[in-house]
């Protein structure tokens, strides 16, 4: 494990991921949430069931996905974008460190940028201490699943940005609450499913059992890094056709 | 030992050729590779880097392909053309993070000798991002140069930097040249290769068109006919003369002086003013009209047709 994590890598890659605007950007959805449970915790009335919607369909639909497709594309994909990645590639150092480093660095990113404000918001929320935790952890999960497909999807595609939303808002927010089969491709439902094994909550629609998620959600992780790899490991600097 | 062996190399885009069935072998020294912009000359850098595969043809650098194969950065550094760098470090901890990246034992001490050869110790302080395009360039040959690579690839190095810059990463390339190393950097100005490289590799639309020692080739390209404008006190009084000498081809007279056509340029350059001098002419203006590399490159290339 040590050698496939290199902590040059991860040390520049913290600085050139913070150091960016985009810094900002993955920011705001963390507030929202937070400002959100806020306003609703001082206007509704306890009782009430808007922590389920906040924190499952806000926190789990909007912010967990969209946080770690900022993080996860920018990791690797900023540096194949400006041409800085052959400074990196141009050393002997192995192409599997390098997806597992930015992996690791994005996932970590990931965790302190939506599951960790996930859980401040859970705290907050009247009533659900114990679906903080779950929804917490399914967040945890959720970050790791997410990073390995988008540090993937920026190795595949230039355009891996718009493939993301594509997948987060059609896929995701769309069809797998329409068509129950897509749920087995689903990492917000992977995420899901680990969060109400540990507290059943009626109204999050987690379409998945515990070990299905675990199972399909270690599967996709790992095979998106190999598939990073792979292509990495193929890596051609763009040509103009000249 | 043949450190750069590229047989048959052919790569597309598409249905665009960049480069063209090219063999050539690249050994210890500093070696041109030299042609217009477009010729392919960053397409055969990024295929001996191991960053773009042959469509066909086999390449080697030392005893393996390099694309595929990251060992090969072991013994292979690469300046790059773009000038995307990390440029929120300092240059030191750009070149202190590759000397990391490739594992050496002695981190600082390499580091140290990577700055000083590149003379870049003033700025090793101060980040990147404050850097001329002139100093981004040589941090980034002294991060390619960090493990004392047996091959160093330099795409454009001279690009961007002012005379002086130039005339001391020139010194630089020379001197990893003596040291035994093999040295291929790409240019499109005719002057950089002629004062560093004793072998040139010209390269005309991705094909190989001259190829070997520089003074060769220069004298191929120095004996090529030429058109000159040409203004004096006398224009007519100098045709005559100038009808009487060898490398004349033909003169014109224009409205604004005489056009000049010469079998052979260096002679013509060497001899017109001591010429005009001696029948008391003055000479007031002497403009070469094809000097653009393209014509040069034209040149060689239809002379080797013959």
């Amino acid at each position: 494990m040590s050698s496939l994590f290199n902590p040059i890598v991860a040390a520049i890659t913290v600085r050139a991921t913070l150091g960016r605007r985009r810094a900002f950007l993955f920011a705001i959805p963390a507030v929202i949430l937070i400002a959100l449970t806020l306003i609703l915790r001082a206007s509704r009335p306890p009782g009430a069931q808007w922590p389920d919607h906040v924190l499952g369909d806000f926190g789990f639909s909007v912010l967990l996905p969209l946080t770690a497709l900022i993080i996860g594309t920018g990791v690797l994909g900023a540096e194949i974008d400006d041409g800085s990645a052959i400074h990196l590639l141009a050393t002997p150092i192995r192409r599997s460190s390098v997806v597992v480093t930015k992996f690791v660095v994005a996932a970590v990113l990931t965790m302190v940028f939506a599951a960790l404000p996930e859980l401040i918001a859970g705290l907050l929320a009247p009533n659900s201490g114990k679906l903080a935790f779950a929804l917490f952890a399914g967040a945890l999960a959720g970050s790791v699943i997410y990073s390995a497909v988008f540090v993937a999807a920026s190795v595949l595609t230039t355009r891996a940005i718009a493939v993301g939303l594509l997948y987060v808002l059609i896929w995701e927010g769309l069809l797998s609450n329409l068509v129950g089969g897509v749920r087995i491709l689903s990492i917000a439902h992977y995420s899901l499913g680990i969060a109400n094994a540990i507290y059943p909550d009626q109204n999050l629609m987690a379409g998945l059992t515990l070990s299905t998620s675990v199972v399909l959600g270690v599967i996709v992780t790992v095979g998106a890094l190999i598939l990073a790899t792979r292509r990495l490991s193929a890596f051609a600097i763009k040509g103009d056709p000249a | 030992m043949t450190a750069i062996q590229l047989t048959g190399v052919s790569r597309w885009y598409g249905n665009v050729v960049a480069v063209n069935d090219i063999t050539m072998t690249i050994g210890p020294g500093v070696t041109g590779l030299l042609g217009p912009n477009g010729a392919g000359k960053s397409t055969i850098i990024h295929m001996i880097a191991g960053f773009l595969a042959p469509s066909k043809g086999t390449l080697n650098v030392g005893d393996g392909p390099s694309w595929g194969n990251p060992d090969v950065y072991k013994t292979l550094g690469l300046v790059p053309e773009r000038d995307s760098v990390y440029a929120f470090l300092t240059g030191e901890q750009f070149v202190r993070a590759t000397a990391k990246l490739h594992e050496l034992a002695d981190v600082a001490a390499a580091t140290k000798r990577a700055i000083e050869m590149t003379d870049m110790s003033d700025a090793a302080d101060r980040r990147i991002s404050t850097y001329s395009k002139g100093m981004r360039q040589r941090i980034k040959v002294a991060a390619a140069l960090v493990h004392d690579p047996e091959v160093l690839l330099l795409d454009e190095p001279f690009n961007g930097m002012d005379p002086r810059q130039r005339i001391h990463m020139m010194d630089l390339l020379a001197k990893l040249g003596t040291e035994g190393r093999t040295i291929l950097f790409s240019s499109h100005i005719l002057e950089e290769v002629e004062r560093l490289s004793g072998t040139i590799q010209v390269l005309v639309a991705g094909r190989l068109a001259a190829s070997g020692d520089f003074r060769a080739i220069r004298r191929l390209m120095t004996s090529r006919p030429h058109v000159f404008n040409v203004r004096s006190s006398d224009d007519r009084r100098l045709a005559a003369v100038l009808v009487g000498r060898p490398y004349t081809a033909a003169v014109e007279i224009t409205g604004k002086g005489l056009q000049v056509r010469t079998s052979d340029f260096g002679a013509f350059c060497g001899q017109i003013a001591t010429l005009t001098r001696d029948h008391d002419i003055a000479l007031r203006e002497l403009l070469p009209t094809d000097e653009s590399l393209e014509s040069v490159f034209s040149y060689l290339i239809s002379n080797q047709a013959n």
